[in-house]
Order: structure tokens, then C-alpha cells, then sequence
């Protein structure tokens, strides 16, 4: 990626990242004022300046009045060209929209809103994220606005900040570019990756006692799955693993059961924290799936039994934000 | 680096569209127009197949040719170039290159940044057509140009937007531009060229006088419509008779060509108190010779010019740019002055062998009259009864030129008569010369300047009288007076190719030539003639006498600076969207303020005016009914005149108390 901004070498970089070293993210709409607008020449911008200095040697050499007025002129339209740049960035406003929750491994879309209060078009803003390399292009309508979705890939489950956007622009003339960084108040909560997982055999909770259901039962033999750390070696299907790579345990339909407590410490305590989380996660799916009232219990997380979106949200952010 | 990565903005990672392509043709076209005239035909059409070339590819999504094969097509190209001009190093075969280059490009163009460069190369181009002409017309036609160029420029970076919209920024760019570019044309410290050695041909293509006449050079130049110069005069202006501009003095003579001697310097006559004298300006265009036009009789002398012994004003370089000067002359011709024996000798010279007819003739003269003014005065009164044909077409003459011009053909221009008057005196043994030079002018009664053109081009004698010195003799307004009273084309047989603007007699066409010939000298004085010394004479009238470079840079930041604080207001300026219900919710707001209710930045106006109706609660209903509507209006689909007009008055009326 680092040399995706071409016009940017590495000392330049380092000297921007400093630059715009204010880690402060920005509540609320943020307006590009002019003094954090920046401009600089681009690479045709310089390769214009040299044709400019050879158009007015050859002016002086042979005398050409006119020659003189065309490479003036040429240098006053890349003059009126640089504030015309700025001009198409400075007072932009950028709004933040919303991010839906992903689970860890997705991409995130970042919504932003890009709102002209000027009366005329601002064409060609590019937003970037320079940490992922989401960007994209777009003009801004004017008194209107436009949205611009950055799709941010997830890596680990817990809040995504979005940090450093850059938006530039090289319009009018592509001789200068002008950008600003924002740093809009703007997350995307993770949830973790859930584990493709069977739901959890059941388990006595005393506190349900005699009404105690669970999904899987033990009475009837229903299939094989692969075996999960957590199973009971007696569900073992010890000869399909002989014949197989992999290990087996026998699943077994137990009641007719609608509801489920994903606990904590069903999880055998050897998984590492993401993982049992993870496998949390994919309980919860399988449940909401399954159409299961399910409740989900975790040190200094207690949710009660329930069932739909709301719950589901409940709990995969729980798991999202836990912290050991 | 994956593909998606790319810099979007960055030219060289956008392919550009078959779009782009033709308005780039279309602007290589436009500025390479003018040349195709000026180049051999092959190269034009050997352009516009590369264009073809390009296009064709362009049209059925080919891939472009290897580099290799458009080398070896550079190569052919700079070969036949090099053959073509004997060189590849001048103006014409520079701008042949430019050409072909331009063509060879396009064909490996293949990205914007590719496009760009080409849109630069086009920029260049509009200048190369300067190096031929500067008129108004060229201005005016490459100010099309300029902005066809830049609106390329700009959709290369607004892909998406309509190319009218992008002309229409190129415009408005340009036009910004035009103070800016205004004031570094007036104060960007002018350095006077040339630089370093021009090559042979800068100067090729311009008409003027000769150093030379033989028969033919004189009536060649007379059908060109080309300036020569123009000349204002301050006091009374002289009469057409008067208006003997002198240019190079013809001594040596060799049976057919005339050529101007060995000269030596004098210093310039002095103005009696009772001469009458013309004081004028001249704007003479360059010709790339050395001497400088007046009339006769020069009294004065243009800085960096020295007048020679025969009456010519030499300029100590060639003439290359258009260049104003004053002089002051003595009308009424020379005083008396003593000539050297050596040129008295030189003066009656004449080539053995040739014009024996004529020779005889003088000699018979000579014979017949033993004072030199009575013997000129036969002969102007020979001249006279010949009934010779002024004419631009005549016929071919063999050797004896003079001869055959006298006595057979008896049809010719001035280069005619003047070459066998002088001969004629100098068979009889009086010293004479042959002069060229301009006669006459056209008055433009707008701006009082009278312009002389090449086809004024004139040529007539002088003769050495002893007690009057060298005194003229026209000999062409000896046989047709009309040539010298009332111009060329009136003393012409009707048929013979006239300059096209001799001929028009139409009062206002008439008038229309003279505004475009003023507007034409103002521009020529003003933009084309701008140089050190203007600046100079700028700057001082601006209360800058003697200004440095420094000052001139100072001045010139300064002015700048200027220009880009008003390109910056105006880019602020119609920036705040003037939204009428957000502005009255504003000032409700600030009426509420007023009465010691602030709204918290977070507070939206459902909340805030539910908190303003509790703290006024005689005011309750106006509160609000005026966040009713404001919600409406602001977040509504509809925004209704009448309901903006209701908010305005509500606010207007709304009192808290």
C-alpha cells in the first residue's frame, strides 16, 4: 500500500503523517474549514511548470509577444486552477451515517455523507481510508449531498474505529491536489467470528431444574458431527472414526426442547478466549436459527432467557465487548 | 499492489476513453492547422495517417503498436525530415518534428497522464504559431484554441461530466486567469532576446527591400498588402509629393543588378531656423535588414543607428523585432554640400559592354548640353514625351535591359525607369544613383497614422548637380504624374494584379479597413511592441520611475498576491447556502437566546421548543407552532412557499416574554 498515493514518497509521508499527527477523533458534522484544506503540485503540475519555463525561453529567444501573453496566461490559469482545487474541497461537510455490525473476518461499511452547501458541483472528491485502501470517487451534487461507503475489512471483533479519512481532489486542471484529513467519531462494532458449531449438548442448570430442555438430547442417535473439544468422550462414534480422518461424536435427539442456556462454562477451559467466544457466537446464530429461546451466561454477563433480533444483538454485542 | 488499490485521482492509473481521444485529435487538429500550410504536403499527410492510425485502433479496441515499430517510424520520419529541410535543427524542421511527434504520441497514449503530456505538447503548438503570425486573427482563433485545450484538460479530471460543462470550467478558468497572466505581461522583468544564436531560417518569410534591384524585385514586392510600417506626425503632415521614404542607396551597377556600395559615416543635418521640418514616429516591422526608413531629408538619428554618407539611416543590427522610433526631417531636400571626388567617380560608373543604345543616347546628350541641370532637364523632358506603360507586368527583359526597356518594350515599373534614367546620366557622365525606398502612404483619418506597405515599394534617382548637390529625380512621376498624386492602382492599366487593398474604393469598406488598421496599430504598439522599453515607460507613467528588477518583482507579488485574495473571496463567496427556513430558525433561536434561553448543541428543535414553551408559557403556542413547521419545512418532503411565508412572519411576531 505504501505506494498507492503516488505522489507521495516515503519522507513525504512521514513528514504527513506527522503532519496530521492529532489522533482527536471529531464529533458531529466536520466541516473541511480552509486552513485544513492542503494544497500541493501534483507530478503534471511540475511537468507543466517545465513546459511554462520552455514556452517563455522560447518567447524571450525569438521574441514573441503573444508567446509571452499565451505562457502568462497558462501560468494565471494554473494560479486561478490551484484555488479552484481548493475551492472544490474547502467547506465540505462530512457527516458520518451508520454502520451495521459485522463479525470479525467481514467488511465493515462506513457510510459517510459528503454535504455541499455550495451552489455548484464539486466533482470528483476521492474519500480514502488510508489504513485499508477503501476509497472511492464521487461527485457532490450542488446544495446537495453524497454518500460514499468505504468498505473497512473487520479483523477483530470489538469496536472498528474508522480514524483517518483523507479526501482530495484534483479537479479542475490536475496540476494540483488538494485533501484534507478527517477523523470522524465513527465505529463499526465486531462481532466475533463465529465458529460454525452444533449447538452444545445440554447441560443441568439447576436453576431451570426439572424444566431443564436442551436441543440435543441423549435418548435418540440422529447423526455424526465432527468432534468438538468440548464433547463427552462416551458420544465418541469410536469405529466411523477409524474409518475416518477426522474424530466423530454421535449426536443424539434428546426432548422436544425449546430452550437453551449458552454457558460459559460448558466451554472446556483449554480454549483460548477469542475461540470460546467464538463458539458463543455461532450458538447464538445456530439458536436464533433454530428458532430456540436461548439465554447466555458469561462472567459478569448474565442475559436472560428470549429470542429474536433484539436478543440476538444483545448477546453478539455481550460477546463483542466482553473483556476478560 | 492490487488493482483496486489505485489511486483513483492519479492520471496514470485511468485508461483514457475513446472520448478523450477525439477531443485530443481535435485540438492537435486545430493548433497544426495553420501549419499544414507552412510544411511539405507529405508530412501533413503522413500526421494525419498516424491520427487515422490511432483512431482506427481506438474504434475496434486494438491494442497499440510496439514500441519498437513506432521507433522505427520516428526514425523514417526524422529521416525524411532531415532530407527534406537539410536539417533538423531550425525552426521549419522543429516544427515538422513537433508535428510528426505529435502523431507518434497518440499512438502510444494510453493512460491520462499519456493524455495530459499531449495536451501540454498542444499548448506548445498554439505557440509555435506565433513564431509566423501575431495578428489579431491569430490571438482570436488560438483563444479557441486555449479553450478547447483545457476543457481536454479538465475532463481528464471529471472523467464522468458532460464535455460542456468542462468547456464551460475551461472558460471560466481562463478568464480567471486573465488578470493574472495581465499582470505578469506587464511587470515580469523582460529580458530582450534572442537568447543564443537563431537558426538560419528564424527570420525567413519576411518581405521587405533589398540590398539589390534588378528588374522585377520592385513590382514582385508591389502586390504584397504586408505592412511596411506606420508613421504618426505631430505637427503638419507633408503632401503626397513629400512623402519619399529613403531606404537603401543603389551605386554599383552591373548591366542588370543594382548594389549598394562601401559607405561611409556623416553626422545628420542640422534644422535651419527657417527649414520646414516634419517631426514623426515610426513603428517600422522587422525585415531583418539593417536600415531604418525616413524621410527625406533624416535631421535627427534613432538611438543605436548612424547615418551614412548617401543619406541612409543604418540601424547597428538587423531589424527583427517591430521596433518605434522618432525622427525629425528637413523637408525641401538637401543643402549644398561638397561630394567626394571618389564618389562623384563612383557615380558614373557603368558596366562595359551593356545598353549600348542607351549609352549612345547619353553620350548625344552630353554632346549637345555642356551644363549637367540642362542636360537633366532634356532628358526628364525625353522621359516625358516616350509615353512609356507603368505597368506590375512587364514583359521579360534580355540582356541589354536598359536598352530594351527604352526603345522596344517601353513597359515597366519603377525599378524600370529609375535604372534607366540613372543610366542614361551616367552615359552622359553626370553622377547619379539609384535610390529605393517607399513613396507615399495611406492616411488612416481614425488614428492619423499613415500606413506604408511593401507595395509602396518605390525606386527613383538622384543626380549630382554641383551648386545643388544631389537632387531627386522620379522619373516614374516624370512619365505617369498619377503614381506619386493620387497612388499605384489609379496610375495602373486596368487588368495588372493590384494589391487587393489599393483597390477598394467602397466608402465603408473604406472606413471598416481604416478601424481594423488603427485597432491593428494599437495592438501592434501595445501588445506586440511591448518590450524592456516599454515596460520602462509603463512603469514610470505608473509612478515607478527607474524601476529594478527587484521593484518589478515586488510590484509583481504584490499584484498577484492581490489577484488570489479576490479569487479566494470569490471562491468563498457562494459558498453558505442561503437557506430562508434555516436562517429563521436561526433567528428564533436567537431571539430566545436573547430572553436567556440557549439551545445545547444537541438539542433538536422538538426538544428545544418543548423546553422554551415551559420556561414561557404565555408564548407556548408561537413556540411551538413555529417548531411545527420548522420541523416540516426542514425535514419534509414539501417545502410549500406559503408555510415559509408563515414561518417568517411567526418568527417576526414572536416575542418571548
Amino acid at each position: 500500500m505504501a505506494n498507492a498515493i503516488s505522489t507521495e514518497s516515503g519522507p513525504l509521508r512521514r513528514f504527513g503523517a506527522w503532519f496530521h499527527s492529532s489522533e482527536a477523533s471529531e464529533v458531529g458534522a466536520i466541516t473541511l474549514g480552509h486552513r485544513r484544506v492542503y494544497i500541493m503540485p501534483t507530478r503534471l503540475g511540475m511537468m507543466f511548470a517545465v513546459t511554462l519555463v520552455i514556452m517563455l525561453v522560447g518567447s524571450i529567444n525569438y521574441v514573441l509577444s503573444l508567446g509571452f501573453m499565451l505562457t502568462f496566461l497558462l501560468a494565471g490559469m494554473a494560479i486561478a486552477g490551484m484555488v479552484h482545487t481548493v475551492r472544490n474541497l474547502a467547506r465540505l461537510v462530512v457527516v458520518s451515517g451508520r454502520a451495521e455490525p459485522v463479525f470479525a473476518g467481514e467488511t465493515a461499511q462506513f457510510r459517510l455523507f459528503l454535504e455541499n452547501a455550495a451552489q455548484w458541483v464539486r466533482p470528483a472528491i476521492m474519500v480514502r481510508h488510508d489504513a485499508s485502501g477503501a476509497q472511492t470517487v464521487t461527485d457532490v451534487p450542488a446544495a446537495g449531498s453524497a454518500d460514499v461507503v468505504l468498505p473497512v475489512p473487520a479483523a477483530k471483533r470489538g469496536w472498528l474505529e474508522l480514524k483517518r479519512v483523507r479526501l482530495e481532489t484534483r479537479f479542475p486542471l490536475g496540476l494540483f491536489r488538494a485533501w484534507s484529513i478527517v477523523r470522524p467519531d465513527f465505529r463499526c462494532l465486531v462481532y466475533p467470528r463465529p465458529e460454525k458449531a452444533m449447538l452444545p449438548p445440554s447441560s443441568p442448570d439447576s436453576s431451570l431444574g426439572s424444566r431443564q430442555v436442551t436441543a440435543q438430547g441423549t435418548d435418540d442417535f440422529s447423526g455424526l458431527r465432527t468432534y468438538q473439544l468440548a464433547d463427552s468422550p462416551r458420544h465418541v462414534a469410536w469405529k466411523a472414526a477409524a474409518r475416518s480422518e477426522n474424530m466423530l461424536t454421535k449426536q443424539f435427539i434428546g426432548e422436544a426442547s425449546a430452550e437453551l442456556l449458552l454457558d460459559w462454562s460448558q466451554l472446556p477451559p483449554i480454549l483460548e478466549l477469542e475461540a470460546k467466544l467464538s463458539r458463543l457466537a455461532g450458538w447464538v446464530l445456530a439458536a436464533e436459527a433454530a428458532g430456540l429461546r436461548y439465554g447466555l451466561r458469561m462472567p459478569g454477563v448474565d442475559l436472560a432467557r428470549a429470542q429474536g433480533d433484539t436478543h440476538r444483538t444483545a448477546c453478539l454485542t455481550a460477546l463483542a465487548l466482553y473483556e476478560a | 499492489m492490487t488493482p483496486a488499490a489505485a489511486h483513483p485521482l492519479a492520471p496514470e492509473h485511468r485508461a483514457m476513453t475513446g472520448r478523450d481521444l477525439g477531443w485530443i485529435c481535435g485540438c492537435l487538429i486545430f493548433v497544426m492547422a495553420p501549419h499544414a500550410v507552412r510544411v511539405p504536403w507529405w508530412l501533413t499527410v503522413f500526421a494525419l495517417c498516424l491520427f487515422g492510425w490511432r483512431t482506427y485502433l481506438a474504434f475496434g479496441q486494438r491494442s497499440l503498436p510496439s514500441r519498437w515499430l513506432l521507433v522505427a517510424v520516428a526514425l523514417l520520419g526524422v529521416a525524411a525530415i532531415g532530407i527534406e529541410y537539410r536539417t533538423i535543427f531550425g525552426r521549419a524542421s522543429g516544427i515538422a518534428l513537433l508535428m510528426m511527434l505529435a502523431g507518434l504520441k497518440l499512438l502510444e497514449m494510453r493512460t491520462h497522464r499519456d493524455a495530459t503530456m499531449v495536451v501540454f505538447l498542444c499548448y506548445f503548438l498554439v505557440l509555435t504559431n506565433f513564431l509566423f503570425t501575431q495578428s489579431i486573427q491569430t490571438a482570436l482563433i488560438m483563444c479557441g484554441a486555449l479553450i478547447a485545450i483545457t476543457g481536454a484538460l479538465v475532463s481528464f479530471s471529471a472523467p464522468q461530466r458532460a464535455p460542456i460543462a468542462n468547456l464551460r470550467t475551461a472558460g471560466l478558468l481562463l478568464l480567471h486567469a486573465v488578470p493574472i497572466g495581465a499582470v505578469l505581461f506587464l511587470l515580469f522583468p523582460r529580458v530582450q532576446g534572442p537568447l543564443w544564436g537563431m537558426p538560419q531560417d528564424a527570420y525567413s518569410g519576411i518581405t521587405g527591400l533589398s540590398d539589390t534591384m534588378s528588374p522585377g524585385t520592385l513590382s514582385q514586392l508591389s502586390i504584397s498588402d504586408a505592412i511596411a510600417f506606420r508613421a504618426l506626425f505631430k505637427g503638419p503632415a507633408p503632401s503626397p509629393r513629400q512623402l519619399y521614404w529613403r531606404g537603401p542607396v543603389l551605386w554599383d551597377f552591373d548591366g542588370r543588378t543594382w548594389r549598394m556600395g562601401p559607405r561611409r559615416v556623416r553626422a545628420p543635418d542640422e534644422v535651419g531656423g527657417s527649414d520646414a521640418k516634419f517631426e514623426y514616429s515610426v513603428v517600422l516591422e522587422p525585415h531583418n535588414r539593417n536600415w531604418l526608413f525616413a524621410l527625406e531629408t533624416a535631421a535627427s538619428l534613432p538611438p543605436n543607428a548612424w547615418l551614412s554618407n548617401d543619406g541612409q539611416i543604418m540601424s547597428y543590427s538587423e531589424i527583427r523585432n517591430r521596433m518605434r522610433y522618432e525622427m525629425t526631417s528637413i523637408a525641401g531636400g538637401r543643402r549644398s554640400e561638397p561630394e567626394t571626388p571618389g564618389s562623384l567617380a563612383r557615380g558614373t560608373l557603368l558596366p562595359s559592354g551593356f545598353n549600348p543604345r542607351a549609352l549612345a543616347l547619353g553620350q548625344s546628350w552630353r554632346r549637345a548640353f555642356a551644363d549637367d541641370e540642362a542636360l537633366m532637364t532634356h532628358a526628364i523632358g525625353w522621359l516625358r514625351e516616350q509615353r512609356f506603360v507603368y505597368t506590375l507586368l512587364p514583359p521579360a527583359l534580355g540582356r541589354d535591359s536598359v536598352d530594351e526597356f527604352l526603345f522596344e518594350t517601353k513597359r515597366g515599373f519603377c525599378e524600370h525607369f529609375s535604372s534607366a534614367f540613372v543610366v542614361l546620366m551616367r552615359a552622359a557622365g553626370v553622377p547619379s544613383r539609384v535610390v529605393t525606398g517607399y513613396q507615399g502612404g495611406d492616411f488612416n483619418p481614425l488614428d492619423g497614422y499613415y500606413t506604408v506597405r511593401q507595395a509602396d515599394a518605390h525606386a527613383w534617382a538622384e543626380v549630382y548637380v554641383p551648386k545643388r548637390g544631389w537632387v531627386r529625380v522620379d522619373p516614374t512621376a516624370v512619365s505617369m504624374p498619377g503614381r506619386v498624386d493620387s497612388g499605384m492602382a489609379n496610375s495602373l492599366p486596368a487588368g495588372d494584379p493590384v494589391p487587393y487593398l489599393m483597390r477598394i474604393d467602397v466608402a465603408w469598406l473604406k472606413s471598416l479597413r481604416y478601424n481594423w488598421e488603427a485597432l491593428s496599430n494599437q495592438w501592434n504598439l501595445w501588445v506586440l511592441g511591448y518590450n524592456t522599453e516599454r515596460q520602462r515607460e509603463f512603469l514610470s507613467r505608473m509612478g515607478f520611475a527607474d524601476a529594478d528588477w527587484r521593484k518589478m518583482v515586488t510590484l509583481l507579488i504584490t499584484a498577484l498576491g492581490v489577484i488570489v485574495l479576490g479569487l479566494l473571496i470569490w471562491s468563498l463567496k457562494r459558498m453558505v447556502l442561503p437557506d430562508p427556513v434555516q436562517q429563521l430558525w436561526l433567528a428564533f433561536c436567537k431571539k430566545l437566546a436573547a430572553a436567556g434561553l440557549n439551545r445545547a448543541s444537541h438539542e433538536g428543535p422538538r426538544d428545544f421548543t418543548g423546553r422554551a414553551a415551559l420556561r414561557f408559557p404565555d408564548a407556548a403556542g408561537a413556540i411551538l407552532s413555529v417548531g411545527e413547521r420548522y420541523i416540516a419545512l426542514r425535514y419534509g418532503a414539501a417545502r410549500p412557499q406559503t408555510e415559509i411565508a408563515e414561518l417568517k412572519r411567526s418568527v417576526k411576531e414572536f416575542r418571548p416574554t
